[in-house]
């Protein structure tokens, strides 16, 4: 067993309106001078074949045409 | 005999299915069943499919049902997928594009103005360019994208079905971009919901053209 993190995020000059939201919010909370929101998610897996999480991640984890993805493969898992 | 998909997490099915009821006859397809027997037309309706809960429709277009869909319209049966059901063809690789979430980041349920592009496409047969249709929108992700050059390409094809009219872009589609068809035209997803509008009672029946369509397909054999 391998742990994973799947790193997925928008496509650099794809609108990200969830971004675009927590950064208007910040400046009410106190925190200036941040720009370039952007929101994407981390998906953790633990898997007995890393060579298949690219493949994994382009058929169903990330969509090619709208996000990016990066995988990074932890230790060895306790099994 | 016209297919409705039914996944789990469908909503749209029975308008849909009654839609295509009034054009001919229709039957529910389970998300389980690997077969489309005696189907000479499909319809992938709204909802969302298994929760959508990693993405729109990506989990959908793995169930058995959709692999039969996919070989039914490689060999050129028609295809209808309406909001949802655009997003599960759209992650399938069967229509162009991908759905994003709506830039006003709002779920929005209104009546919508679309205008026919003249695509050359069965579901548009009835339609002459440039033709409006009042038809509902009710969705959170329906940000229609692709890249500008696949967006050129496609209005060069002639796979824009269907823009917003101006001013009346719902979620922030590229270049209002309401719905597209595959090269072959007879894989057409839209957002707007024309199985909402079909009869003049709920203020519509614009939505109708769009099913007539399988009226004219020859019967399966």
């Amino acid at each position: 067993m391998v742990k994973a993190k799947v790193l997925i995020r928008p496509k650099q000059g794809i609108l990200d309106p969830q971004g675009k939201a927590v950064e208007r919010a910040l400046p009410a909370l106190g925190f200036d001078g941040i720009s370039n929101v952007r929101v994407g998610r981390l998906v953790e897996l633990e898997t007995d074949d890393p060579s298949a999480l690219d493949s994994l991640c382009e058929k169903l984890l990330a969509n090619p045409l709208i996000e990016d993805f990066e995988v990074e493969l932890e230790e060895e898992a306790l099994s | 005999m016209i297919g409705v998909i039914q996944f789990p997490g469908s909503c749209d099915e029975r308008d849909a299915l009654q839609a295509c009821e009034r054009v001919g006859q229709a039957r529910m397809v389970w998300h389980e069943e690997t077969e489309l027997d005696r189907i000479d037309g499909v319809v992938v309706p709204g909802g969302f499919s298994y929760g959508d809960y990693l993405r729109a429709g990506a989990i959908a277009r793995f169930s058995p049902a959709m692999e039969a869909v996919a070989r039914f319209a490689a060999a050129g049966g028609p295809v209808l997928g309406i909001c949802n059901g655009f997003q599960v063809l759209c992650e399938a690789g069967l229509l162009p594009g991908a759905l994003l979430p709506n830039t006003g980041l709002r779920f929005v349920c209104r009546q919508v103005a679309i205008v026919a592009e003249g695509s050359d496409s069965p579901f548009t047969a009835e339609l002459g360019q440039g033709e409006r249709l009042s038809v509902p929108v009710k969705h959170m992700t329906g940000r229609f994208f692709a890249a500008d050059d696949e967006l050129d390409r496609l209005e060069d094809a002639g796979q824009i079905a269907f823009r917003y009219a101006q001013g009346d872009n719902p979620n922030g589609s590229a270049r209002d971009v309401a719905g597209v068809t595959n090269e072959a035209g007879n894989v057409l997803g839209l957002m707007p919901h024309p199985e909402h509008a079909v009869d003049p009672l709920t203020g519509s029946d614009d939505g109708l053209a769009l099913f007539r369509a399988f009226e004219r397909q020859p019967a399966a054999a």
